[in-house]
């Protein structure tokens, strides 16, 4: 069954019970959707693939966006949807590898994402794998982590060309980022860096495409966290 | 002082045969030792891996190199290779299932001139608190590469390691090599178990007593059953360990709880010294040399 980006509300309505949802819930929607639905080379067949692409959710609050994705893909059956955070559901309020099909690293706790994702970089490359890409969202607070500095300098110097970050930016760092943004550390280790309209499919679309060449960074621009 | 063991060289010879060996070993590093692997950086650049004096980033790079099927040695000093990133070590590692090997240097007091910063007593506290983790303490330098060896192997089964080396090597082999409790003599008075390099000073405390001396270079798990062997009937079990005092208290207990037993645990005490010096003397201070042990035998004895 092929779902549309329409029927997700649905989907995370089945896990919430709540027919609104707050912006923290959705504020990956759009993103996770545009690489579900178009970038990410991965399907349920392949999850076990060594040459599949990677997508990380280091943030991983607020999963009910990246469930509903994972669900309307077919990585999981809808029926699971239900009973998340339940004690016999494998859907919790952070995902854990282990548990759920298609999930690539258990989050939650925040700042892990991204340095996990630079090994994942550097061990496919090791293997002889340059061609899958690997994708880490993280939220613009998430930044906050000083592990994600470490990786960041880091993976600029050893210019890792496999590695993607998103960076959702609903501006609710408490200290912010500056007048260049998050876009200007990333800038300053070295990565391609581009922001976006983190609603607009078209441009998110575009700015996920292509193959591997260079670190990249992408900020998705969403609404302010109220 | 003690005979200074080359636990380090022997790890780095050993690592580098195993990169040469199979193409999924990697090498994460955060500067330390880095000149003892520049000759396999440059043979192996996709595989040995220096990020700087970046602890956090080094040990979830382990995790990622096993999210990708790689066979991950991670490297530094003790302290900053288990407390500094010790969340890194329980979520990237053990909790994704992306086990790696772990490996120290630095031990207690290795550092005793360096003070509290550079010491690690609570090392195999910390790892020892998570599920997944084998410990692996080595009294002697040619113990390194077995232990390593299996180590790297058990990845495969997903299970993680921590080595401890240390400076303060025994002067010579007396185990097995197996990572088992070994019995080396029998006595009637009760038991005392060695870990790593406490070997030298418990045989040279309890040399004239009346008590089995066993050693073991593996804490994690313990082994239950060689220490149920080695207790006898007395029941009575001196543990000594060379960082914090009754870390393995509670293994220890757990395999003697079938049956009657008194237990006297002793390690590192003072965590906070706020003394410079030798190892010897860090040893001394903290009741670890021959003469400590001794008292502190006779004195549980009775």
């Amino acid at each position: 069954m092929s779902r549309t980006y329409a029927e997700l509300a649905g989907l995370m309505t089945a896990m919430t019970g709540d027919e609104k949802h707050g912006p923290s819930a959705t504020s990956t929607l759009d993103v996770l959707w545009v690489l579900y639905d178009q970038v990410l080379r991965v399907s349920p067949e392949t999850v076990d693939d060594p040459g599949r692409d990677r997508f990380l959710l280091s943030k991983g609050h607020g999963p009910a966006a990246y469930y509903a994705v994972l669900a309307a893909k077919g990585f999981f059956p809808e029926a699971w949807l239900a009973g998340f955070g339940s004690a016999d559901s494998p859907l919790g309020y952070h995902p854990d590898r282990n548990l759920i099909p298609g999930v690539e690293i258990s989050s939650g706790s925040l700042g892990h994402g991204l340095p996990l994702g630079v090994g994942l970089a550097h061990g496919l490359l090791a293997r002889g794998l340059p061609e899958p890409r690997v994708f880490v969202l993280v939220g613009d607070a998430e930044l906050d982590e000083g592990s994600n500095g470490e990786a960041i300098v880091y993976a600029g110097a050893a210019g890792l060309p496999n590695l993607t970050v998103i960076a959702v930016d609903n501006q609710s760092s408490t200290w912010g980022w500056g007048p260049g943004g998050i876009e200007a550390q990333f800038a300053v280790a070295g990565w391609a860096v581009t922001r976006v309209d983190g609603r607009d499919h078209g441009a998110l679309a575009l700015a996920l495409a292509g193959s591997a060449g260079e670190p990249r960074l992408i900020v998705a621009a969403v609404e302010r966290k109220g | 002082m003690r005979v200074v063991g080359d636990m380090r060289t022997a790890f780095g010879d050993a690592a580098v045969e195993l990169l040469e060996e199979d193409p999924l070993t990697a090498i994460v590093l955060a500067d330390i030792s880095a000149d003892m692997f520049a000759k396999a950086m440059a043979r192996h650049p996709a595989r040995v891996l220096n990020v700087g004096i970046r602890e956090q980033l080094m040990v979830s790079v382990g995790g990622g190199l096993a999210l990708a099927g790689m066979r991950p040695i991670v490297h530094t000093y003790a302290p900053f290779l288990v407390g500094r990133a010790f969340e890194q070590v329980k979520l990237d590692l053990g909790h994704q299932g992306a086990p790696a090997v772990l490996v120290s240097v630095g031990a207690s007091y290795d550092a005793a001139r360096a003070g509290r910063t550079h010491q690690a007593p609570e090392d195999v506290t910390l790892i020892g608190a998570l599920p997944g983790f084998s410990v692996h303490v080595p009294g002697h330098p040619d113990e390194v590469r077995s232990l390593l060896r299996g180590a790297v192997r058990a990845l495969g089964s997903g299970r993680s390691a921590y080595i401890r080396l240390t400076t303060e090597a025994n002067r010579s082999v007396l185990g097995s090599g197996s990572g088992g409790l070994a019995l080396l003599r029998e006595g009637r008075l009760g038991v005392v178990v060695a870990v790593g390099p406490m070997l030298d000073p418990v045989l040279e405390a309890v040399g004239d007593l009346d008590v089995s001396v066993a050693y073991a270079t593996t804490v994690r798990p313990f082994d239950a059953d060689g220490l149920r062997a080695a207790a006898g009937d007395s029941g009575v079990v001196v543990l000594v360990e060379p960082y914090l005092a009754g870390t393995s208290a509670g293994v220890v207990s757990e395999a003697l709880a079938g049956r009657p037993h008194r237990l006297l645990s002793l390690g590192v005490r003072e965590l906070e010294l706020r003394r410079y010096g030798t190892p010897g003397d860090h040893a001394r201070m903290q009741g670890l040399g021959a003469a400590g042990i001794r008292r502190s035998v006779l004195k549980f004895l009775g």
